[in-house]
């Protein structure tokens, strides 16, 4: 009875199967109203399967789900949003060839005399975003033309702007916010909450975990670990619930890195001297050595991100130079830059990433047969031969090297973009957030991996939004502030020393 | 219990395959023929040549099999070629001012005299085909180089081809004459020798699109040309060369058809035919927005074109309703292939299982 009168939503015995996966295993979940529960778990954990389930991306092969007292069974995102329940999802699902308000207010656009008040719509999108984030934009331009962070606002603001909202999920969606931004979120979230609205928050940031949650729902290989309440479970508790074993080996990493770096060579293998991009990224001046391991340190919008693509060459830099071992490079292209030896594992894994309908096989051989060419094709056998050595290398958990690359978790995705790369055997390894979005048993083995990377002889670039992995990876950290190289750190630093330089204040 | 699991596996597996659907949809055409048009299924054999229904299925959807080839790589990297049609009139247009260069003068449009030297066949060939590659080229540049959206690229070329194609013959209808030319689309060999010319380029295709990195390097553009970009694959070389190959194909259907009808009739030859070859792309099950392709698949996609519009004509449906009775059946073999029907299907092995179980 007070079950029924407190909880808003209640998943029972869930359980869902894929091609060659059991995703998800009896789960069973209960939400309260005016709660913020988080779902933890590993990749391929089934969270956002789960999620799919309840919101009818994906229908459920048993169990039920009690809404609002009433068993409903959503058919797709539309009926549950109908039903009340919202979603954002962790790669964002908006049209980028629409503007910002049509986005947030799409299906909902307030009509004058039979057709859509555009005037209105604008307010109102531009209102909501105010009101429920505090985030001021030209709603009017399209979206394909913000940061992620901003595209993942307004996919926020879209799932708020649904007035009825009973129950909104967040999966993953501080992945790409700064610090601010998450504080804003926060602020969001804890207001509606004081309204009674249940809140499941996916994420993979601890911190944020105790800072915002009540309770915490743990899941395990598609497996109900059990739901505890926040306050009373430690961290290490809950990591090792989460992993099923300890994390001494981030400490471990340390050593590691420490013992890694006497292997760093003097002479540069890649030198950018004023290398920059106008309305992207002032020249900045950049030395790489083989066997080191440099972190970009830097908010989002420091561009990080442009500085690794003008490396790559993905866009074509209008001032400076660079050189690799010594040899100046004319042409700018991705091609050539594989050629050259450097690789690229880009920012957006859905976008720029993996090809999805391709297999696990296709995706791996992918960039070194485009350097071959396609005449000198890769037997099937060596293809076999490289996929089943690299699926083992980096554990990449797959029925097989057949598989469809969509069909694994987005930490294996990753894993098969990194053996991409790794199979061409790259000089310079540049790495944009390649443990966004993934796990952290996953994200220690990727950081184990980079380092082990860097002792044969290479040289990484390591770019990432979280502090604390750049500092843990990095045995030189170069700081990005608005489009500028601000500093550079080597050898061991305090994480404050940083941070005070991101931010441009005097330590 | 694990006897009845391996064969609801076995059934999952077949209708998983590509070529399941097209297959179905190919039968259920072939057994509406059995049932209702006597004498479909017979095979004559005169002076050891193969004459029949199920022969003329084959020998009439030659033109569509060699488009549908070609169509299927550029659907697959999620284009689409509007023009095929006017290159096969341009590519014919191209071979009849090459046999009769007299009727750049206005002065006589068909050969009545036996004496008359052509030109060797391989000239009249190669002439044809060179132009018709030109035209692929064209499309290429346009869709890969100057990023033109595919429609609109092909578009040009589909509405001004015709008129490029009358241009070459100086606006007359050339008769075709010269025997050699005649037999690739009227020649036997026990079969229609335009089959021939058919495997010959399917094979071709084959061995270029599988046993090179060509095929994949395809599929990846059409799945993700971004990633496939961030991966060192040129995405405007694959385009170009889909579309220019597209172009060599409809210039060989183009020839093919001219030769079948004996004359160069820039107005006629091909009309239409994009949009069938389109058609069969997609009951072959190559996706629209493109990505993984068979073109095994797109061949049944041809073959079940032409059988429409052979059973329509077997039983009596004049010209003039054709269009309008396909449209209706080709819409059945499309609804095979919704998901609702698929999923259907699919199901039926599993229910099976259940129900015995």
């Amino acid at each position: 009875m007070s079950e029924t009168d407190q909880s808003i939503l209640v998943m029972e015995g869930i359980g869902k199967a894929f091609p060659g996966v059991q995703a998800l295993d009896d789960v069973s979940l209960t939400l309260n109203r005016g709660e913020v529960l988080c779902l933890v778990g590993e990749n391929g954990a089934g969270k956002s399967t789960l999620m799919k389930v309840l919101t009818g991306v994906d229908q459920p092969d048993s169990g039920k789900i009690i809404f609002d007292g009433r068993e409903i069974q959503p058919r797709s995102p539309q009926h549950a949003q109908e039903l009340g329940i919202s979603t954002v999802y962790q790669e964002i699902n908006l049209c980028t060839s629409l503007t910002v308000a049509e986005n947030i207010l799409l299906g909902r656009e307030p009509h004058k005399a039979g057709r859509i008040d555009w005037a209105k719509t604008n307010t109102l999108a531009s209102e909501t975003l105010h009101n429920l984030l505090g985030v001021d934009i030209d709603v009017t331009k399209l979206l394909g033309s913000y940061t992620v962070a901003i595209q993942q606002m307004v996919a926020i603001a879209r799932a708020l702007y649904v007035a009825s909202a009973k129950v909104l999920i967040l999966d993953e969606p501080t992945s790409s916010l700064d610090e601010h931004e998450t504080a804003q979120l926060f602020k969001v979230m804890r207001k509606l909450k004081g309204q009674g609205v249940g809140i499941i928050f996916i994420t993979h940031f601890i911190d944020q975990v105790y800072e915002i949650s009540d309770r915490i729902t743990v899941l395990r290989n598609g497996k109900l670990v059990g739901t505890y309440e926040t306050a009373a479970i430690s961290r290490v508790v809950l990591i090792s619930k989460m992993i099923g074993r300890n994390l001494a080996e981030f400490d471990e990493m340390t050593k590691t890195k420490l013992e890694s770096g006497k292997h760093i060579r003097s002479e540069a293998l890649l030198q950018a001297r004023g290398y920059g991009l106008t309305d992207a990224i002032q020249p900045l001046d950049l030395d790489l050595h083989a066997g080191e391991v440099v972190g970009f340190a830097g908010l989002l919008g420091s561009d990080r991100t442009e500085t690794a693509s003008i490396l790559f060459g993905v866009e074509k830099p209008d001032t400076g130079s660079m050189s690799i071992n010594g040899k100046k490079v004319e042409e700018h292209s991705p091609l050539e830059s594989i050629k050259r030896g450097i690789a690229l594992c880009p920012e957006d894994r859905k976008a720029a990433g993996i090809v999805d309908d391709l297999t696990v096989r296709e995706n791996i051989i992918l960039a070194i047969q485009a350097s071959r060419g396609w005449l000198k094709y890769l037997s099937l056998a060596e293809q076999y031969e490289l996929a089943d050595q690299y699926i083992k290398l980096l554990n990449i958990a797959t029925p097989s090297a057949d598989q469809a690359v969509k069909n694994l978790s987005g930490g294996n995705q990753q894993k098969v973009i990194l053996a991409r790369w790794l199979a061409i055997n790259p000089q310079v390894l540049i790495l944009d957030e390649p443990t966004r979005g993934i796990d952290v048993g996953t994200k220690a083995e990727i950081q184990k991996l980079v380092l082990s990377l860097a002792e044969e002889g290479k040289a990484c670039v390591f770019i990432s939004s979280e502090l604390e992995e750049v500092l843990r990876t990095s045995h030189r950290i170069v700081v990005l502030r608005e489009r500028q190289k601000v500093a550079e750190f080597a050898g061991e630093v305090e994480e404050n020393t940083i941070i005070h330089a991101i931010a441009g204040s005097e330590a | 219990m694990k006897k009845n699991n391996d064969r609801s596996f076995t059934w999952r597996q077949v209708t998983n395959s590509t070529l399941f659907f097209p297959l179905v949809a190919l039968s259920l055409i072939l057994l509406f023929d059995f049932i209702f048009i006597p004498g479909f299924f017979t095979i004559e054999n005169r002076d050891g040549n193969l004459y029949g229904s199920l022969i003329d299925i084959f020998r009439n959807g030659s033109t569509v099999m060699l488009l549908a080839i070609g169509m299927t790589l550029v659907i697959a990297t999620g284009g689409v070629d509007l023009s095929v049609g006017a290159i096969m009139a341009i590519a014919a247009s191209v071979a009849g001012i090459l046999m009769n260069p007299s009727a750049l003068r206005d002065e006589l449009f068909f050969v009545t005299d036996p004496t008359y030297t052509f030109q060797p066949l391989w000239v009249v060939i190669m002439g044809a085909l060179i132009v018709s590659l030109l035209c692929g080229v064209w499309n290429g540049v346009l869709v890969g180089y100057m990023r033109i959206q595919p429609m609109v690229a092909t578009l040009i070329l589909m509405i001004s081809g015709r008129g490029i194609a009358q241009l070459i013959t100086n606006g007359l209808r050339i008769q075709i004459t010269y025997k050699p030319y005649a037999f690739l689309g009227q020649g036997w060999i026990i079969l229609p020798f335009s089959l021939y010319i058919v495997a010959f380029i399917f094979a071709l295709t084959w061995i270029l699109t599988r046993k090179t990195a060509i095929g994949m390097f395809i599929e990846s553009v059409g799945t993700n040309f971004r990633s496939s970009f961030f991966s060192g694959i040129d995405e405007r070389k694959v385009k170009l060369l889909v579309y220019t190959f597209c172009g060599l194909c409809a210039g060989i259907a183009g020839l093919v058809a001219s030769s079948n009808v004996r004359t160069s009739d820039a107005n006629n030859i091909g009309l239409t035919t994009e949009l069938d070859a389109i058609l069969a792309v997609v009951i072959g099950g190559t996706a629209m927005k493109g990505g993984r392709f068979s073109l095994f698949a797109s061949m049944i996609g041809a073959l079940v074109m032409q059988a429409i519009t052979q059973s329509m004509y077997a039983i009596g449906v004049p010209a003039f309703a054709l269009q309008a009775i396909k449209a209706v059946v080709v819409i059945l073999v499309i609804l095979l292939y919704s998901e609702q029907v698929q999923a259907f299907v699919r199901g039926l092995g599993a229910s099976r299982k259940r129900v015995k179980s």
